[in-house]
């Protein structure tokens, strides 16, 4: 039997130290860490343990029900790039997607933005009104759009009212394959665009007027302004919302699922929905979680590259 | 005397000329804005009409304001879409996640910022990377797992709430983090010095002076939830612990042809965002810009 000696303190000094010593560690170690660990450990729970799941579950044949898991290595991968068509076409969607949304929701921000911030009187009113549609739940957004693009009831038919026309502007904008992808992205848009003017009105009423004003003394017009003061002051911002917008490109999914689920005849499909049918609707799992890798690997690639410039020195 | 006189004089002449120019230039500026703000308000002001009339009139008179004013689609609405129940689970989402964000958010951001222990760096970095990670990254497993305890019974609303608190969780860390830090130590020192102890500082100290940032989280993890789509849809399969989007995407399935009642539904859900942005309009804009940009 060990006999259980207690070492007692020599000095006063000693017990002093050891209480401070723990006391210390309590403080400044343990109980920060207790503050930590609930928040993290959901977290790794929910996210990295599922997403290192995701890669193995990739490798597998898995249908996603009952035991019978095979380890078929990269197998999902070729045959996504190499033999799925659809594939290849859901992913010239996903980019088709983006060069809209590089463009068209940044054009339409950027003039809103630069003509807002002129406006003193009556600023905050168009502000608040050209956000509203940010905060709306998309199942609201594309159902009040799926009724407007309607070809008998919504605005192409009314169009065509008006002009004497027969359908022109009254056709099913979502139902066709040449049209559809492109009707939910300006759908998305309406209610994505309001957030990014928001955005850069916010960098440019944050540039000093300092600016504005030595220019002008420089005899610099508007167009001179606006390249040479109000550009390069909004420069972070619309740099990382480029990245930004570049990787939620990738994940898209709300709209399309609500409005075509991809159709007609796949003409809107992305990867997400894609996925999303895959591994949920047809019973591939393993085929699917290959997809989400996929994407990951898009997403990573496009901060990669913004990193990279970073790194080079460009000020993002 | 008389050349401060020419001055001025010489600024007013100035001014006038540049006041006309601008007084253009905002014409235009208001052009501009009022077409855009149309652009946005204008499908919402079809919703609302649309709301209140009835299905005949609709088919005449699709997108005008209405002739005659019913307000039997909103009732109708509530019952056929199970509104009663939804909503409540909508808030109860809301809520349950807003709570367990704050305060497990708030925990972790105070000992990251004040008492940076051993390994936060670690920690931050770990935090910045998983907020990269996209989501179909690990909907899949996660599915699974999530199918997995639903099998042992545990409630599928606890298991979506935890799962918001996950998603939500870099971005309200780096969000308060980044609020604590721009406090000044000073406060916090001097009431240890009074004797408080680190929860005291904690609730009586910090707390009330971030309280701004607890509330633009708030906000966003709140409209993010009761907005959220797609992970309501894929671990939610019971009808009475639906919220309100996944309900009202079966709800518009079934009444696709019932636009007067699926436009009652819609300005249903928007209602309470609608009030909540109007009180809070400075919150709203400022803080989801703030989250945008830190995320």
């Amino acid at each position: 039997m060990a006999v259980y000696v207690q070492k007692k303190p020599t000095s006063i000094f000693e017990k002093v130290n050891d209480e401070t010593w723990r006391r210390k560690f309590l403080r400044n170690v343990l109980i920060p860490w207790i503050f930590i660990a609930p928040l993290l450990i959901i977290h790794i729970l929910v996210v990295a343990v599922p997403a290192v799941q995701g890669i193995y579950m990739s490798l597998t044949d898995w249908t996603g029900i009952g035991m019978n898991v095979n380890f078929i290595g990269l197998d999902n991968y070729h045959r996504l790039f190499f033999e799925d068509e659809t594939f290849a076409k859901a992913l010239g969607n996903n980019i088709a997607w983006m060069a809209f949304f590089l463009t068209v929701p940044f054009i339409l921000a950027l003039f809103c933005a630069t003509q807002l911030a002129q406006v003193k009187r009556g600023g905050m009113i168009y502000r608040s009104i050209l956000f509203i549609p940010y905060v709306l739940a998309s199942v609201v957004t594309t159902t009040i759009w799926k009724n407007l693009l309607n070809p008998r009831q919504g605005i192409g038919a009314a169009l065509d009212n008006l002009l004497g026309l027969e359908d022109v502007f009254g056709v099913a904008f979502l139902g066709r394959r040449e049209s559809a992808l492109m009707s939910i992205a300006f759908i998305d848009n309406w209610h994505f665009w309001g957030f990014l003017m928001i955005l850069f009105l916010a960098a440019m009423q944050s540039i000093p007027p300092v600016l504005y004003d030595a220019a002008k003394i420089d005899g610099a017009n508007r167009w001179d302004e606006f390249r040479h003061v109000t550009l390069p002051g909004i420069r972070p911002v619309m740099l990382f919302m480029y990245m930004m917008v570049a990787i939620w490109s990738f994940l898209a999914f709300d709209y399309i699922f609500l409005l075509t689920q991809g159709g007609p005849a796949g003409a809107s499909e992305v990867i997400a929905t894609q996925l999303y049918k895959n591994a949920f609707f047809r019973f591939q799992a393993g085929y699917g979680a290959a997809q989400g890798v996929v994407i990951s690997i898009f997403a990573g690639f496009i901060i990669l590259i913004f990193v990279t410039l970073r790194r080079r020195g460009w000020d993002i | 005397m008389t050349a401060i006189g020419k001055v001025s004089l010489r600024d007013t002449v100035l001014q006038r000329g540049r006041s006309k120019e601008r007084s253009r230039l905002l014409v235009f500026n208001h052009t501009v804005l009022l077409l855009l703000t149309a652009f946005a308000v204008i499908p919402l002001l079809v919703l609302a009409f649309n709301s209140v009339k009835t299905n005949l009139e609709i088919g005449q008179n699709p997108l005008g304001p209405p002739v005659n004013v019913v307000a039997e689609n909103f009732p109708n609405a509530w019952e056929r879409g199970n509104f009663a129940v939804t909503m409540g689970n909508s808030v109860i989402y809301v809520v349950a996640t807003i709570a367990a964000e704050l305060v497990l958010g708030g925990l972790a951001a105070y000992a990251l910022a004040r008492k940076r222990p051993p390994g936060s760096d670690l920690l931050m970095l770990y935090f910045l990377v998983a907020s990269t990670i996209p989501l179909w990254m690990y909907i899949v497993p996660l599915f699974v797992q999530i199918n997995a305890l639903k099998r042992l019974g545990v409630d599928a609303r606890i298991l979506l709430i935890i799962v918001y608190v996950a998603g939500n969780a870099p971005l309200t860390i780096f969000l308060l983090r980044s609020y604590m830090i721009d406090l000044p130590t000073e406060l916090e020192d001097a009431a240890r010095v009074d004797g408080a102890n680190e929860f005291q500082v904690l609730t009586r100290i910090v707390l009330p002076l971030t309280k701004p940032g607890f509330l633009t989280v708030g906000l966003v993890v709140g409209l993010g939830v009761w907005n959220e789509f797609l992970l309501a849809l894929t671990f939610i399969h019971d009808p009475n612990q639906f919220p309100v989007t996944t309900s009202f995407y079966k709800f518009v399935d079934r009444f696709d042809r019932d636009w007067s009642l699926t436009s009652a539904g819609a300005i249903i859900i928007i209602f309470p965002v609608m009030v909540l942005f109007l009180a809070l309009q400075r919150q709203f804009i400022e803080g989801l810009a703030e989250g945008g940009i830190k995320t």
